[in-house]
C-alpha cells in the first residue's frame, strides 16, 4: 500500500516545530506502525535527510515507550492497543495519516515525536511506593489477601506509564495514572500503613507539576492501552478525602 | 597474566553464604555516605541493587538509556519468578531448586553461585510481596504457583503473563523512594560508552547524554553493570530493540573477561517471523506449555488448517520424544525439537517454519474462562500481532533468540576480573550454565540486586574508605573520553550508502544460520569469515545521519552494531572452541544416536573466560574448571 503521512518535525526543545508531508510506497498491511516508520526512516536516511525521531523499545506493548498521537488519538485507532501493537491493516490506503507527539504542558517535546515524561517519575517519587527495605519482609504467605482484591490490585498495577491518559484528556489531567498507583496499594494490605500520606503527597505533586483536574469525560479510560478503569479515580478521591479528614482529626 | 580465582568460600555448600555474610568486612554508616557507587542499567537487577545500596547509605549514581528506569527490558518477562518456598507441598527445597538449575544448565555452572541463588530466592518473594507486587493468589488468599519447563514441582510465582513488569515496578518503586531520600541520583537518557580504569581499578564511566549528545564523566569507588544480555546481536530476538551489549563490551576491552559467550538461549515459543521488514519477535511465555500441547502434522507438507487435521494425524512430538516431561521440556530441548521437525518438512504456516501450540484440550477440560485467567494478555498479544484468535485455533510458534547465559565472568563476589567492577543479572555469566530454566532469570536478577551485591560490594568497599572522591580530570578519564569521541567521529564521517539497520540484519542472519540453535565447525568457520567481511564493509559504507551534538538515534544504533561485530567474532570463537554439545550449545558433531546433546565432561567441564588481547588479535582463553561435589554429574535426560 502507498501511505501519505503528515509528521510533526521539531529539531529540539528550543526550536519551533512544523508538520512535514511524506509519502511511502510499497508499505504492507502486515507491517506494524513502527515498522512503517522504520521504512520511512530508511528512505529518509538514504536520501540524506534526518530520520524522524520517535521513542520505542520493547515493541510488544509493555515498556510504555511509544507515545504517538495518530489521527487525533493517543496510540491511534484500536481498543487497548499501544502504537507498537498497531498494524497498517488498520488504515485505509490514500488517506493521510497525521502523527504528532503527546501534547501536554507537563511533557515538553525533546525532538520530533519524543517528549519528556519525567513528570510521572516525580509524582511516584512523592509517594508511589511501600516503604519496605530489603531484608525486612516477613514470609510472603503471612499476609493473606482475598483473590478478588489481589486481582483488582493487579488490574490497577498494569499501567505502563505511557501517558496516553494525559494526552487524551482535554485538561491534561494525570488522574488516571496517579489513581492507578494509589489504588494498587490501597487495595493491598501491605499498602495500608502509608495510605494517607501516599495519596496526599502524590496528589500534591501532581497539582504542583501543572497537570489538570478531572472533569469526568472518561477519555483517559477510552484511550488507555491497558484498559485501566476510571473507578480508580473514584477510589483515589475517596482515599484523598478520607485522608484529609483523618489528618484534621489527628 | 591474570589467574582466574572464583573466590568460593570454604566450608560445606549449605553454609558458604551464611558464613560469608557473617564474616565479610563491613563499612560503618558514616563512611558509606563518602563512598560513590556507579550503577548502570535499571532492570530488575539494577533497580533492586540501586534501592538496596541506597538503603544501606551509599551514594549511588544510577544510569539508564531509557527516559525512565521503569522501561528496562525486565518489564517484558512474562511467565514468572521461581522460589523454593514449597508452598505447594510438592517436595521442593533449596537443594532441589539448586539441583534443577545445575542439571538444567547441563553441568556448566558453578555450584556455589547456583546454590546461593536458590538460597536467596525465598527472601526475594517475601521482599517483592511486601513491596506490593500483586502476585496471583488462590481463593484462600495465599500465593499461587505454577509449573515451568525442566522441573517437576510448581515453584513459579506469577502475575498473569506480566510477572516481569510487576517485579520491575516493585523494584523501581524502591529505587524512586531512594531518589526521594537523596541517596540515589538518577541519570536517565544516558548511555555508558566507556569504562574508566585507574591503577587497575574500575573508577568511572563515560556516558553520552542522549538528548544533547554531550559526553559526561562520572567517577565512583566501584562500578556495577546491570546492563542485561546481548541477544539483540541476532537482530531479530524477543528482546527490546534497544537492548545491547556495548557496556559489557567496553568492560571486556578494558580487561574484564567474558564468560561462555556462545551460550545463547533460543526460546522455543515466539511468534514466528512473518515477513522481511519485521523488527522484533514477540515471545509467547513458556508458561503456555503448562496447558498448551505442541504438535505438527504427521504428514509432510500437510497444508490443511490445523482444526481440520484429525487427532490421529497429529504428531505431539514433545510428548512422544520426552514422555517424562512432555510439553514442559527445557527450552533448549524444545527449540531443537521444533527445528528438527521443521527442517524435516513437517512445519506449518506459509513458511513451514512454525509448529502448533494447541489449547483445545485445556479449554475443553478447564473452560475458556480458566485459560483466559491464566494467559489472557498473551492471547491478546498474539491476536494483535497475527490477527488469529487462539481460543479457536492453535497458536503458531517458532524458536527465537532470547537470553544470553554467557556474559562477563564474575567470581563469587559477582566481581569481574577488573577490581571494583561488578556485573549482576543477565550481564554476568554466573548462574545458568549452558541453558537457563524458565522463571529463573527474574529470580537471579532480584537475588543479585537485593541480597547478594549489597554484601559483596560492602566487602570490597571496606578497603576503599581511605580513598577520597575520585576527580574526573584525571588523564584516564581524558583518554577514555577521547576513545569515545574518535569512534563517534569515525561513524559520522563514513557517509556511505547503507543504513545501520541493514548491517545489523545481515549480521543477525549470519549468526542465526551458523551460530544459532545448532552449530558445526565448517559453518562456524564460514561465519567468522562472513562477519569479518561484513564488519569491514560496515566501516567503509555505513551511513549515519546528522551530528553528534543532538538527539541522534541512528548514531546510538551505529555504536551498538559496531560493538556487535566484535562480540560476534568472540561468540563464534567460543562456539568453535567448545567441540562438545551442552545445553543450548549444540555442536552437530557431538550428538547421541537419537539426536540429543552429547556432553564431553572429560574435556569441557569448564567455563571459558576470554581475555581481550588488543585490536585484531585473537583473544586469550582461560579456563575455570568446574567441580561438582554436591551433585552427581549425569547425562541430562528429560525422557
Amino acid at each position: 500500500m502507498n501511505i501519505k503521512l503528515k509528521v510533526w518535525r521539531q529539531k529540539s526543545a528550543k526550536e519551533k516545530g512544523k508538520f512535514v508531508k511524506y509519502t511511502l510506497e510499497n508499505a504492507s498491511p502486515e507491517m506494524s506502525f513502527l515498522e512503517m516508520l522504520d521504512a520511512l526512516n530508511t528512505k529518509l536516511i538514504l536520501q540524506g535527510d534526518d530520520p524522524v525521531a520517535f521513542e520505542h523499545d520493547c515493541r510488544e506493548g509493555i515498556c510504555g515507550c511509544c507515545s504517538l498521537y495518530i489521527n487525533g488519538r493517543p496510540h491511534g485507532p484500536g481498543e487497548k492497543t499501544t502504537t507498537c501493537e498497531l498494524h497498517m491493516r488498520s488504515f485505509k490506503e490514500g488517506k493521510t495519516i497525521v502523527i504528532e507527539p503527546w501534547r501536554s504542558r507537563g511533557f515538553p517535546v525533546l525532538k520530533d515525536l519524543i517528549v519528556d515524561r519525567h513528570a510521572f517519575d516525580k509524582i511516584l517519587i512523592a509517594g508511589g511506593f511501600i516503604s519496605n527495605e530489603a531484608g525486612t519482609a516477613q514470609d510472603a504467605n503471612s499476609i493473606l489477601i482475598r483473590k478478588d482484591k489481589a486481582d483488582e490490585a493487579f488490574d490497577s498495577a498494569v499501567c505502563i506509564g505511557c501517558a496516553a491518559c494525559v494526552a487524551a484528556c482535554k485538561n491534561a489531567s494525570a488522574m488516571l495514572f496517579v489513581s492507578a498507583k494509589v489504588s494498587q496499594f490501597a487495595l493491598l494490605q501491605q499498602g495500608k500503613v502509608e495510605a494517607k500520606q501516599r495519596v496526599q503527597a502524590m496528589v500534591r505533586k501532581m497539582d504542583e507539576l501543572g497537570f489538570g483536574n478531572c472533569t469526568n469525560t472518561y477519555a483517559c479510560e477510552a484511550e488507555c492501552p491497558k484498559g485501566i478503569s476510571v473507578t480508580n479515580i473514584a477510589r483515589m478521591n475517596r482515599e484523598f478525602f478520607g485522608a484529609r479528614i483523618g489528618t484534621q482529626k489527628s | 597474566m591474570i589467574k582466574l580465582d572464583s573466590k568460593i568460600p570454604e566450608g560445606p555448600l549449605t553454609e558458604k553464604w551464611t558464613n560469608y555474610r557473617s564474616s565479610h568486612k563491613l563499612v560503618n554508616p558514616a563512611n558509606k555516605k563518602k563512598l560513590d557507587i556507579i550503577l548502570v542499567g535499571t532492570g530488575l537487577a539494577g533497580s533492586a541493587a540501586a534501592s538496596s545500596l541506597g538503603e544501606l547509605g551509599y551514594n549511588v549514581k544510577v544510569f539508564c538509556f531509557q527516559d525512565t528506569p521503569r522501561r528496562a527490558h525486565s518489564v517484558a518477562a512474562q511467565g514468572g519468578i521461581n522460589a523454593a518456598k514449597n508452598y505447594k507441598h510438592d517436595g521442593d527445597s533449596v537443594y532441589r531448586l539448586f539441583y534443577d538449575m545445575i542439571k538444567g544448565g547441563d553441568y556448566r555452572a558453578r555450584e556455589a553461585n547456583v546454590y546461593r541463588a536458590a538460597e536467596v530466592s525465598n527472601a526475594t518473594i517475601d521482599q517483592l510481596t511486601a513491596q506490593g507486587v500483586p502476585f496471583a493468589r488462590e481463593y484462600g488468599g495465599a500465593l499461587d504457583n505454577r509449573s515451568f519447563g525442566g522441573v517437576q514441582v510448581s515453584r513459579t510465582f506469577y502475575a498473569k503473563g506480566q510477572t516481569g513488569q510487576q517485579c520491575l515496578l516493585g523494584a523501581y518503586s524502591g529505587l524512586l523512594r531512594q531518589i526521594g531520600k537523596g541517596t540515589v541520583t538518577m541519570y536517565s537518557r544516558r548511555e555508558m560508552l566507556e569504562l574508566v580504569v585507574i591503577d587497575g581499578k574500575a573508577r568511572g564511566i563515560i556516558t553520552r547524554n542522549l538528548v544533547t549528545g554531550e559526553l559526561e564523566r562520572h567517577s565512583g569507588h566501584a562500578v556495577v553493570l546491570a546492563t542485561g544480555g546481548y541477544g539483540t546481536i541476532y537482530y531479530l530476538s524477543t528482546l527490546a530493540v534497544n537492548s545491547n551489549g556495548s557496556a559489557a563490551w567496553a568492560a571486556y576491552k578494558k580487561g574484564a573477561f567474558f564468560g561462555n559467550p556462545s551460550f545463547v538461549q533460543i526460546h522455543p515459543s515466539s511468534i514466528p517471523v512473518l515477513n522481511d521488514y519485521q523488527s522484533k519477535l514477540t515471545l509467547m511465555s513458556e508458561s503456555l506449555r503448562n496447558d498448551g500441547r505442541v504438535w505438527v502434522p504427521k504428514k509432510k507438507g500437510d497444508k490443511r488448517p490445523a482444526n481440520d487435521i484429525p487427532e490421529d494425524e497429529r504428531d505431539y512430538y514433545l510428548e512422544r520424544r520426552y514422555p517424562a516431561y512432555g510439553n514442559l521440556v527445557p527450552r533448549d530441548v524444545g527449540s531443537r525439537a521444533a527445528k528438527e521437525r521443521c527442517d524435516a518438512g513437517y512445519g506449518v504456516g506459509d513458511t513451514g517454519l512454525a509448529v502448533n501450540l494447541d489449547f483445545k484440550d485445556a479449554i475443553d477440560k478447564q473452560g475458556k474462562k480458566a485459560i483466559e485467567n491464566k494467559y489472557g494478555n498473551l492471547f491478546e498479544m498474539y491476536e494483535k500481532t497475527t490477527g488469529i484468535n487462539s481460543y479457536e485455533e492453535p497458536m503458531r510458534i517458532y524458536p527465537a533468540g532470547h537470553y544470553t547465559m554467557g556474559g562477563l565472568w564474575v567470581d563469587y563476589n559477582l566481581m569481574t576480573t577488573i577490581p571494583g567492577l561488578f556485573a549482576i543479572g543477565e550481564s554476568n555469566f554466573s548462574d545458568h550454565g549452558a541453558n537457563r530454566l524458565g522463571a529463573s532469570s527474574l529470580m537471579q536478577c532480584a537475588g543479585d540486586g537485593y541480597f547478594i551485591i549489597p554484601n559483596t560490594i560492602t566487602s570490597y568497599l571496606a578497603d576503599e574508605i581511605r580513598t577520597p572522591r575520585i576527580p574526573v580530570d584525571k588523564p584516564e578519564f581524558e583518554e577514555a573520553q577521547k576513545t569515545v569521541q574518535e569512534k563517534i567521529h569515525k561513524l559520522l564521517t563514513i557517509n556511505g550508502s547503507q543504513t545501520v539497520t541493514s548491517f545489523h540484519k545481515r549480521l543477525g542472519k549470519i549468526l542465526w544460520d551458523y551460530c544459532g540453535m545448532t552449530r558445526n565447525e565448517a559453518g562456524l568457520k564460514k561465519a567468522m569469515g562472513m562477519v569479518e567481511e561484513l564488519e569491514q564493509e560496515f566501516w567503509r559504507d555505513v551511513k549515519v545521519p546528522a551530528t553528534a551534538n543532538e538527539l541522534n538515534q541512528e548514531l546510538e544504533k551505529a555504536g551498538r552494531v559496531a560493538d556487535f561485530f566484535e562480540l560476534a567474532k568472540l561468540l563464534v570463537t567460543d562456539a568453535l572452541n567448545r567441540k562438545e554439545s551442552c545445553g543450548a550449545h549444540f555442536r552437530e558433531e557431538s550428538q547421541t544416536e537419537t539426536g540429543e546433546a552429547k556432553r564431553d565432561d572429560r574435556n569441557y567441564s569448564y567455563v571459558t573466560a576470554w581475555e581481550y588481547n588488543g585490536e585484531n588479535k585473537p583473544p586469550l582463553m582461560h579456563k575455570e574448571d568446574l567441580k561438582f561435589e554436591n551433585v552427581e554429574v549425569k547425562e541430562r535426560s528429560y525422557k
